[in-house]
């Protein structure tokens, strides 16, 4: 373990480093407006507590936020690299011979020249367009030069996904896997794919940064994500966005021209995406509260049972869906339902895959990352403010992956139209018009 | 308000009772409140642990060996919810975490004690100490409002969870302070009892200084 790179709590640190490229900063500082802690920029005051600290005799106030990664209070202060950083450059490290689709390649060569220029790039990728592969050439570039990069997502299982992928087409590089509880930790590797949080432990280290799914955050750590960003890259180095569903205000910033970005409107395998149709389904709340569920829901659910196609029902709660499972069980012994902190998450996810399940009841989830082939997706209660535009168009992207069955339904029932399903909806037919605009769809 | 472990925004319902009583909301929301499992049903008298026998196995072991201990009352089940919880609390050093418990542990602990006892909580080793920040035993006995005496003091510096069975039994953990203890009647103050190794131990140092009628009361029994 060595400092180089980080910045660290004194209490984490029980190696020697050198005094001299060392800053020592407090980790809480008091402000007019109250305490933020300096590592996180957490600055909400329920989320600061004091304890009587047996280290410095007084009652210490720490941050609750970033506690995960070890206790900033007053009397530990952050111990930060300023010195050097070693570099290793690698003579074309990649080792891949799959094809980019034109739109993909429009990208990865503005990806390149991103990289090249140490410039912010927002790359606008629809679901199922192959995100991952755009980075690929710009990587290559960056590692010839030494640069190191880093690649965050919010979530441990996309962490998971993506770094035996990229060992794959860059077997020469080291590479540091960083989450909660990974044996890399305090790892400085030419190229990291780390959760958000682990960024917290890096300072001014990665000459590229990479953010994907920056949707996917949950709001609360929206500020924490940038702020950590911030502090892990070089002040000269690139930025680069990856996400299908940017928020409304980076979509106006691109329309307008402020925000560079570079969308790829279609698939790889250049079929539309499946457009949602919306279906009036009443009170549903008020109808369950008698055990039933809308009519319309059970036809889909039945026509579904016996197509024999498999889906995913979408609910707005655990609650509910707690309470739905058992009831659509009577149809079915073999539906299931999943949720966050479902210890049999996994299994279940993988009993659909391997089509033992026929219909998976989820809550948002699954909305990411799982791709099964040939399914299609409804959402009960699509009214409720759990389901964003971005939930939404995650949830219709599903549907069509593969090449094989790039077709499917996408089914929003609701008690009132809200304004992110009519923005879903809209967002999904401009981005297969601009498809079509730029041919990059067959039909 | 915010729940105190999932940060989520929740609302209290306020009722008469709470007015009338000036009795505290839950400082957790529902759905973490729900997942803390309470100690209840048949336990062994002596240590709490669920049984359907009176004393269990291991409680007849140590009245062979005639431990000072008399019995230990636990308020919570070690389950999975628990491990991660008390995981924030003691290794990351969620201080804060300590109000969840607040109001189950003074229940629990008024039904079993009366309020002429003296709190022993088990001490850290003080480099442990330095390392945590605080003592999580001397936290759950500040939760009870009564007297706390300081009478133990650690000898070794292993980590009991990083022990197996057989270790924790050997070797001398505690020796005495300078603080009275005589003729008191002391409850030992710990997080957790396991195989009851380290309060049994306490509670056999403290009798040779002369205490009276000994008891623990921990947060855990698992």
């Amino acid at each position: 373990m060595s400092l180089v790179g980080k910045q660290l709590l004194k209490s984490e640190i029980s190696f020697p480093y050198d005094e001299k490229h060392v800053q020592i900063i407090e980790s809480i500082v008091k402000t007019k407006r109250g305490y933020v802690c300096v590592r996180c920029n957490n600055d909400d005051q329920q989320l600061f507590a004091s304890f009587p600290c047996a280290r410095c005799g007084r009652i210490c106030m720490y941050c609750r936020k970033c506690i995960m990664m070890g206790r900033c209070s007053e009397c530990n202060p952050l111990v930060i690299w300023t010195g050097p950083i070693p570099s290793t450059s690698f003579s074309s490290p990649l080792k891949w011979s799959g094809k980019l689709s034109t739109a993909q390649q429009l990208a990865s060569d503005e990806v390149c020249q991103a990289i090249e220029r140490n410039d912010s790039l927002l790359v606008w990728a629809v679901c199922g367009a192959g995100k991952t592969e755009v980075l690929f050439a710009g990587m290559n570039m960056a590692l010839s030069q030494g640069k190191r990069i880093c690649l965050a997502a919010p979530r441990t299982d996309v962490i998971l996904e993506l770094a035996p992928r990229l060992a794959n087409v860059f077997p020469s590089v080291d590479i540091a896997t960083l989450y909660g509880g990974s044996q890399d930790r305090g790892k400085l590797a030419s190229l990291t794919v780390s959760t958000t949080h682990q960024l917290l432990r890096y300072y001014r280290a990665f000459d590229v940064m990479i953010v994907d799914e920056v949707d996917a955050f949950p709001y609360s750590v929206d500020s924490m994500l940038s702020y950590a960003v911030e502090r892990a890259r070089k002040t000269n180095s690139s930025l680069i966005y990856l996400t299908a569903t940017p928020n409304e205000q980076w979509q106006r910033e691109v329309k307008s021209g402020k925000r560079k970005a570079v969308t790829i409107p279609a698939r790889y395998h250049r079929h539309p995406l499946p457009v949602p149709t919306f279906e009036w389904c009443g009170n549903w709340q008020k109808k369950w509260r008698h055990k039933q569920l809308p009519s319309c829901v059970v036809r889909w659910v039945d026509e579904h049972l016996e197509k024999n196609k498999q889906a995913f029902l979408f609910v707005p709660h655990i609650d509910f869906l707690q309470q739905v499972v058992p009831s659509l069980q009577q149809l079915h012994p073999r539906i299931e339902g999943v949720h966050a902190e479902d210890p049999k998450r996994k299994e279940k996810v993988l009993a659909f895959r391997r089509g033992q399940i026929p219909i998976l009841v989820t809550t948002t989830i699954l909305e990411r990352g799982v791709t099964v082939p040939n399914i299609d997706v409804a959402v009960l209660g699509t009214e409720q403010p759990i389901f964003t535009e971005s939930a939404l168009v995650q949830i219709a992207g599903r549907v069509g992956r593969s090449a094989q069955y790039p077709t499917g339904d996408v089914r929003f029932f609701h008690f009132g139209k809200t304004k992110a399903m009519v923005a879903a909806k809209r967002h999904i037919i401009r981005m297969n018009d601009e498809a079509r605009k730029r041919g990059l769809i067959d039909e | 308000m915010k729940c105190v472990i999932c940060h989520d925004e929740w609302m209290s319902a306020m009722s008469f009772a709470m007015l009338l009583t000036l009795r505290q909301a839950d400082v957790c929301c529902p759905r973490c409140r729900a997942r803390f499992i309470r100690l209840e049903g048949n336990r062994c008298e002596r240590c709490s642990r669920l049984s359907d026998v009176p004393i269990c196995a291991d409680c007849i072991k140590w009245q062979q060996r005639q431990s000072a201990l008399r019995q230990n009352y636990s308020v919570y089940i070690y389950n999975d919810w628990m491990k991660e919880v008390i995981n924030r609390f003691k290794f990351r050093g969620d201080y804060a975490l300590i109000e969840a418990f607040r109001s189950d542990v003074r229940a629990v602990f008024s039904k079993y004690f009366s309020s002429d006892v003296f709190l022993v909580p088990i001490p850290l080793s003080p480099s442990r100490l330095a390392e945590r920040g605080f003592n999580q035993a001397e936290a759950i006995a500040s939760l009870l409002s009564l007297p706390i005496i300081f009478a133990l003091r650690r000898i070794d510096d292993e980590k009991q969870s990083k022990k197996t069975r057989r270790e924790r039994f050997v070797g001398r953990k505690f020796c005495l302070t300078e603080e009275d203890v005589a003729g008191k009647r002391i409850v030992i103050v710990d997080d957790i009892y396991t195989t009851g190794a380290t309060v049994h131990e306490a509670a056999n140092v403290l009798y040779v200084a002369g205490a009276r009628d000994i008891s623990s009361f921990t947060l855990i029994r698992s």
